[in-house]
């Protein structure tokens, strides 16, 4: 550790790498000199936070008397002014066995605060039982000047039990410092130690409790702690923990590695002591030493330390942001140095920068260093009270060291609002009698209603004497109302009696200290005032004013333990005093509820984007609703903690191991009262950390010491603790928490860490075990955590040890009257005022959804999930119906467009996706109209519906309220769907039916866009299309008409067909063209190719028919008949193109090729009707019939073709008479057949 | 039409190894008058499409591929008009259009340098005036048209009935009132895969609730409704978790709604 600290002060890592390194587990940058440092990453904060306690050790000694214990270090207690000053320096310098290596010194202090304050390591209870004596004789030179300040912490003699004796003040003294929660002082005004601090019994087993190595160095700690019981030892001995050896190793390299420096340069540094100036000696006196900032020693460590500080507090790597606030301030505010001895204070020559020297050699270093963390913590200054920026800015030392820091503080003094009222409020105390929520109605019987009526009176008789007589001197509570109290609960008998009067109770617990004043602020409030009113004379009059005045309810320093305070110790005492099992059960469960209820509250969550000044108001109401269930929550959770952990508050002392381990086991069996890991996870992913984290503190603020060790709880204080380490301050971007939130929690939460019963090591946890927290927290939308819900007047309320800092302050410029005593009056830091921070406001959006809320709020719930219900299947609706409206419309559009942009550029219409992309930047402008016709849909259907669903009784006024909000809602959610999606949605659409166009259009384009589907008249009687391919293919039916495989054959000789059916064949073709209901294109190609293979075989005769005497050819006229038939359904019939270059095809003209005698003048006469009626164009012709004589014929059938192709040719381009081309033909024919 | 299974047993019987010309079919007719053309058809192509299935893979072993062809060769050689391949089709007990196909496949691989691609054979399939040989031109014509199980033009048919039938349920089902998506809607919807229709009001069918029709325009025998139970039933179940598969041979659901 020591090591870390050195090479940062060598500068060898810089403070940005040594923070990554301490802040994350693995990072792959990190320097190289820290990398082999790994496993001692975890211990470097508690290192360092102790190692600056300890070096301020006799700076503060003559501090104010609030505690300024760092959690990790006893050591760093300020000494209480006027001690008795007992050991000598020397003595205590004995302590020190002789081996100790000076640089690991600091880093043994915590475990001596470990094994003092609470149960040390074994090691080190075996070596307190020896006694100082014992460890007296390893005084050795070797030993480091600077060590002196632990040396001198360690003076206590185990058998003197924490009083503080040292010359200069123990710091380690724990009752004369006490570090958290100390309570009220006593009579001699000592401040009694808290619990933590407390001597504890020191026995063999506790070696084997749990260890405890928190906060602190491995525990070879020798650093004796002020708890005589609990003289730490000299570490190395026998069962040291491994780490320690390392540790020892370390320590061992540092020297060697030291000496080399020394050698290589030796000349020694400026002398670093304050020899100059002769320390005063502790007189009592109480004027502040004047700091200079040209006499602090050596700058440029201290800026380095100061820096990493700050990155340390800054990265929440410090359990208690406002603690280290408090010891900052406590630097600030040191009035002179202790006179150190001066043989502790030598200048260690040539190694100035290294931790050998003292750290702060004066009050100037100390208070250099406290302004320059100070500097680096201004943004968390600026959010502090009004009251206490103003102190600081004030602050003369501060305006000396850094007049920069102090313009900025007096700005943000200038600009705050933030007056928090320090003024305790008249408490609540009006006794509520609420009879109407307590009818006999709710009771079994009159007997039942009669005796409860009598407990009220009696249960607010006792209140009223309670509170008449509790501040009475002498006066005491089980003594006074104990036994009226159980008298009351004997008369509970039935169960639901009990809960009857446990709902009274919370109620009345509510009520009366719901409010601030009930929480305990009056110390808070009344100290300052006492100072300003006395004038600060002096300290010690002023501080037993003020302990006389504040003792009673003293929030004990910046950690105090979890009190009751005002009111609240009525209910509890009443809870102890009750002791009835019934009512504490009850209780618990009428607590549980109230805190479920309370947390699941749907606290208004206003946009925090809008920002018009116009409803501050209802913003500030928003806030002091959020502020008034918190309160509540917390209030509840501190009874609910009391109540649910009371049975196992136990003795201080921990148990042993095998003692807390079966403890551990029942215990961990145990349901909690009140699953709140459930409510903790829940709260954080819903983003209502605000809400949940501050009562769930409080809760359990009040568990046992076991508790903690429980692994339910214990889940809860990693999930506690991963959400402390991520609320970093400077993190202000979208969605992170509002910076009083996060400082509201880290207030709690350091509070929590701080308290007696967490065990330390907690928030220095494992790695390991800090793993998995971001998963939980991905925010999710905007929740309380988002918006600006805590004002600093809640943070003081709900933190009220935050108030010390002020204290702090305003107790040095009353010590400090002689020079500036005119400061004081001016201070006047108790006004009640509302005026609270910048409030943003919100819209009339949220002012609508409020009243919608309001409305709901006193309708019938079920009017409610009407309305929801309808606004919910409206907006559905709209959607769809947007989607088959203006969706399809725009998809009809976008095919019709694909349609002319494929006429346009030809059948391949280019590249689809481009397509898509001209057809979507056409259409989706168009998706704008969704939105009003969305609008307009809501209107439309959303009444109507909430009428229909609504009892036909409602009145017209919630009517018309329920259909509006109706609308309001499914619009909303109507618009937000359809504004986030309709392009997307056009896109897609548009999408599928390109596709669909294109693949539609690949195989039959000339059939698209045609007119399909027949007249209306058609009665669809014609025969099916398969049918008919079937008779014209292969037809077996009687009559057999199968005509062209006929045709095609073999065929037997008797098989033919009749011209009738051949006839009737084409006329049903005609039909089922003209009616096209079940036509398909396929089919109709089929058919057109079979009709083209049908005119071929007419032409080449091969049509077997049926005639009387015996199958033969057609005779020609009635081949002609049917040839005109087929060209008429060629032309008019068919709606696919007729494959007619068939005609001409090798293939079907080669039929005629068989036939003997030729027939041509069919062939001829086709191919003029072809062109006669359109069907083909002449050149088509032409070309078919070139192409024909490239094939291989016979010769003559080559030269009649060649003869056919000529007269083809001859005839002029208009038709001629039919008459005439046939005789031509005959002609013709004559002359092939002439020639043949 | 409703067939028992005696009936169905007795026809199927009748079809073990006949050739699928015209002139078995008429035989068939004539064996069982009371049955229409179209079932018998159906329950022809059918069996003959199973029987296929089993005897396929003999015939496209590259031994009997060049014992066809030589036959082939040597039937056009002495006579170029005899019905050669259909003959040879229905010596081998093999689907005249299938025969056409190996002989093309192989001609082609013959007289072109680079192997036909199957949509080029397709292609002179459906066309045969493409075959650059004349003869074997006029031999494929020939077999496809004789062939009353295979071919082109029997898939056609099969097409044209399929979608005949389709529109014939769609009327049926409008003229009887029943609200229903087709098979466009529902893909509009985003279903991949959906039945013909699914009726928006389920009805009762001979004590069954029927949810969805799919026509398959074709004889129901074991084999396909197992076949289609496997293909296409289980999905739209999957897809309509209360739906029953009724699996409707239109001819069954014209008879029950006519």
């Amino acid at each position: 550790m020591a090591a870390v600290l050195e090479s940062l002060l060598r500068e060898e890592v810089s403070v940005a790498a040594a923070v990554r390194w301490i802040a994350r587990s693995a990072q792959s940058s990190e320097a190289a000199a820290l990398r082999s440092l790994r496993p001692l990453r975890k211990e470097f904060v508690p290192f360092l936070l102790n190692f600056l306690r300890e070096q301020s050790s006799r700076v503060l000694p003559q501090g104010p008397p609030t505690p300024a214990k760092a959690p990790g270090s006893s050591a760093a207690l300020p000494g209480r002014p006027g001690g008795p000053s007992r050991g000598g320096r020397g003595a205590r310098s004995q302590l020190f066995p002789p081996a100790e290596p000076s640089s690991a010194a600091a880093a043994e202090a915590p475990p001596a605060r470990r094994g003092g304050r609470r149960r040390g390591p074994g090691p080190g209870r075996e070596r307190g039982g020896r006694g100082p004596g014992g460890l007296e004789e390893g005084v050795g030179g070797e030993s480091p000047p600077w060590a002196a300040g632990r040396r001198r912490r360690s003076s206590g003699s185990p058998g003197s039990p924490g009083r503080a004796r040292s010359d200069p003040p123990n710091l380690s003294n724990l009752e004369e410092f006490p570090p958290v929660g100390s309570l009220p002082p006593g009579p001699a005004g000592r401040t009694k130690p808290s619990r933590r601090i407390n001597p504890t019994p020191v026995s063999e087993e506790r070696s084997l409790s749990k260890p405890k190595t928190c906060f602190t160095s491995p525990p070879i700690s020798c650093v004796p702690s002020s708890q005589p019981s609990v003289p730490d030892t000299s570490p190395w001995g026998h069962g040291l923990p491994p780490g320690c050896r390392s540790l020892q190793e370390e320590r061992e390299m540092l020297r060697k590695e030291r000496s080399k420096h020394l050698q290589q340069s030796p000349t020694p540094a400026c002398p670093t002591s304050e020899s100059g100036s002769p320390l005063p000696s502790r007189t009592g006196n109480l004027t502040a030493e004047a700091a200079d900032p040209a006499r602090v020693s050596s700058r440029q460590r201290l800026e380095l330390i100061a820096l990493i500080y700050s990155s340390c507090i800054a990265e929440n790597l410090v359990p208690n942001l406002f603690l280290e606030l408090f010891f900052i301030l406590q630097l600030l505010t040191a009035r002179r140095m202790v006179a150190a001895k001066d043989s502790d204070l030598e200048p260690t020559p040539g190694a100035p920068d290294s931790l050998e020297s003292p750290l702060f050699q004066s009050v100037h270093d100390c208070v250099f260093f406290a302004v320059q963390v100070l500097e680096h913590q201004f943004q968390v200054l600026s959010y502090l009270d009004k009251g206490t920026l103003k102190l600081l800015a004030e602050n003369e030392r501060l305006l000396c060291f850094s007049p920069a820091l102090q313009g900025r503080l007096k700005a943000a003094y200038e600009g705050s609002v933030a007056k928090v009222s320090l003024a305790m409020p008249p408490s609540a105390q009006a006794v509520s009698f609420q009879p109407e929520t307590d009818n006999r109605a709710n009771f079994s019987s009159d007997r039942a209603f009669h005796t409860f009526k009598k407990q009220r009176d009696v249960f607010f008789e006792v209140l009223r004497e309670w509170e008449d007589r509790h501040e009475e001197p002498g006066w005491d509570f089980e003594k006074g109302l104990g036994s009226r109290i159980r008298a009351m609960m004997g008369q509970l008998s039935a169960a639901c009696s009990h809960s009857h009067f446990v709902r009274l109770f919370q109620k009345q617990l509510l009520q009366m200290c719901q409010s601030p004043g009930g929480t305990g602020g009056t110390v808070l409030g009344e100290a300052p005032d006492v100072l300003n009113m006395l004038g600060a004379d002096k300290l010690g009059r002023l501080r037993r004013l003020q302990e006389r005045l504040v003792a009673p309810q003293s929030s004990g320093g910046p950690c105090p333990p979890p009190t009751f305070p005002g009111c609240q110790g009525f209910f509890r005492d009443f809870i102890l005093s009750a002791s009835s099992f019934q009512f504490n059960q009850h209780l618990m469960d009428s607590l549980s509820l109230k805190i479920r209820e309370l947390n699941s509250l749907a606290l208004p969550q206003p946009e925090p984007s809008d920002e018009d000044g116009e409803s501050d108001v209802d913003w500030q109401g928003e806030r002091r609703q959020f502020a008034v269930v918190l309160l509540s929550l917390r209030l509840l959770a501190k009874f609910l903690g009391f109540v649910a952990f009371l049975p196992y508050r136990g003795p201080e002392p921990p148990p042993t191991r095998e003692l807390q381990d079966s403890i551990l086991a029942l215990r961990s069996q145990v349901p909690p009262a009140l699953d709140v890991r459930a409510l903790l996870q829940q709260g954080l992913r819903a983003r209502r950390a605000v809400l949940t984290v501050p009562w769930l503190v409080e809760f359990l603020s009040l568990a046992d010491h076991i508790v903690p060790l429980l692994d339910y709880y214990r889940s809860i204080f990693v999930v506690l603790l991963h959400l402390h380490r991520s609320l970093v301050l400077s993190k202000e971007s979208e969605g992170e928490m509002c910076f009083l939130n996060k400082l509201l929690l880290l207030a709690v939460l350091g509070w929590l860490f701080q308290i007696p019963t967490v065990p330390e090591d907690l928030f220095f946890l494992e790695e390991g075990q800090l793993d998995a927290f971001e998963v939980d927290t991905v925010p999710s939308e905007h929740g309380l955590d988002g918006m600006p819900v805590v004002d600093q007047h809640l943070l003081y309320t709900c933190c009220p040890y935050i108030g010390e800092l002020r204290k702090l302050l305003a107790s040095w410029v009353s010590g400090s009257s002689g020079r500036s005593g005119g400061f004081v009056r001016k201070i006047t830091p108790t006004t009640t005022t509302t005026g609270l921070g910048a409030q943003p406001p919100h819209t009339t959006q949220g002012l609508q959804a409020q009243l919608a809320q309001a409305f709901f709020h006193n309708q019938p719930p079920s009017l409610r999930r009407t309305v929801e219900f309808v606004a919910e299947r409206i907006g559905s609706n709209c959607v769809k119906h947007i989607k088959a409206t203006l969706v399809a419309d725009l998809v009809h559009q976008a095919e019709s467009l694909l349609r002319e942009q494929l006429v346009m550029q030809g059948q391949d219409g280019g590249d689809p996706a481009q397509l898509l992309e001209i057809l979507c930047s056409q259409l989706c402008p168009h998706g704008a109209q969704a939105l009003t016709r969305g609008r307009e849909f809501c209107q439309k259907k959303s009444p109507g519906a909430v009428r229909a669903l609504l009892p036909e009784e409602t009145p017209a006024a919630v009517l018309s309220s329920a259909e509006n909000i109706a609308v309001g809602l499914a619009t909303e959610k109507a618009c937000a769907w359809l504004s986030a999606n309709i392009t997307a949605l056009i896109r897609r659409e548009v999408k599928a039916a390109v596709s669909r166009t294109l693949r539609a259009q690949g195989p039959e384009p000339a059939a698209r866009g045609e007119r399909r589907g027949c007249s209306r008249a058609c009665e669809h009687h014609a025969p099916l299309p398969s049918h008919l391919i079937s008779e014209i293919k292969v037809h077996s039916s009687p009559p057999p008409c199968d005509v062209l495989s006929l045709a095609v054959g073999p065929r037997d000789p008797e098989e033919g067909i009749s011209l009738d059916h051949l006839e009737q064949l084409l006329g049903q073709l005609g039909q089922t063209l003209q009616c096209r209901q079940f036509l398909c294109p396929p089919a109709e190609q089929h058919l057109a190719k079979c009709s083209v293979d049908l005119a071929s075989l007419l032409v080449a005769d091969q049509i077997p028919v049926l005639g009387p005497p015996a199958p033969r050819g057609l005779e020609r006229g009635q081949a002609r008949r049917l040839l005109h038939l087929l060209l008429s359904l060629w032309k008019d019939g068919f709606q696919v193109p007729v494959p007619l270059q068939l005609l001409l095809s090798p293939r079907n003209v080669g039929l005629l090729a068989d036939t003997r005698p030729r027939e041509w003048d069919l062939l001829l006469f086709l191919l003029r009707e072809l062109v006669e009626k359109g069907l083909m164009g002449r050149p088509e012709i032409e070309a078919c019939l070139g192409s024909l004589r490239d094939a291989q014929w016979p010769k003559d059938f080559s030269e009649e073709l060649a003869t056919l192709f000529n007269l083809f040719l001859a005839e002029p381009p208009m038709p001629e008479p039919q008459l005439r081309a046939c005789e031509l033909v005959q002609t013709n024919r004559g002359t092939v057949l002439a020639q043949s | 039409m409703i067939l028992t299974k005696a009936q169905y047993d007795e026809i199927a019987q009748c079809l073990v190894s006949v050739p699928p010309t015209r002139q078995s079919l008429r035989k068939l007719k004539q064996t069982f008058p009371s049955q229409s053309q179209a079932t018998l058809l159906s329950i022809f192509s059918q069996e003959y499409q199973k029987h296929i299935k089993r005897t396929h893979a003999k015939h496209h072993t590259s031994e009997a591929i060049e014992t066809y062809y030589q036959r082939y060769l040597n039937g056009v050689g002495r006579n170029g008009t005899a019905p050669v391949l259909l003959e040879l089709a229905n010596e081998v007990d093999y689907a005249p259009s299938l025969m056409a196909r190996i002989i093309l496949e192989r001609f082609l691989q013959e007289h072109e340098e680079t192997p036909p691609s199957k949509s080029v054979i397709n292609s002179m399939l459906r066309d045969p005036s493409q075959i650059p040989d004349g003869v074997l031109a006029n031999q494929v014509y020939q077999c496809i048209v004789n062939d009353c199980c295979y071919g082109p033009l029997v898939d056609c048919i099969k097409h044209a009935i399929g979608h005949e039938h389709e529109v014939l349920l769609r009327d049926l089902l409008l003229e009887k009132n029943l609200s229903f998506l087709d098979e466009d809607q529902l893909r509009a919807k985003g279903y991949d895969k959906t039945p013909d229709f699914i009726l928006q009001v389920p009805v009762a069918v001979e004590g069954h609730i029927i949810h969805w029709i799919e026509s398959k325009a074709s004889f129901g025998d074991e084999c396909s409704h197992h076949a289609y139970l496997h293909d296409q039933f289980w999905s739209y179940w999957n897809r309509d978790d209360c739906n029953q598969a009724e699996i409707q041979n239109s001819k069954k659901l014209k008879k029950a709604c006519l």
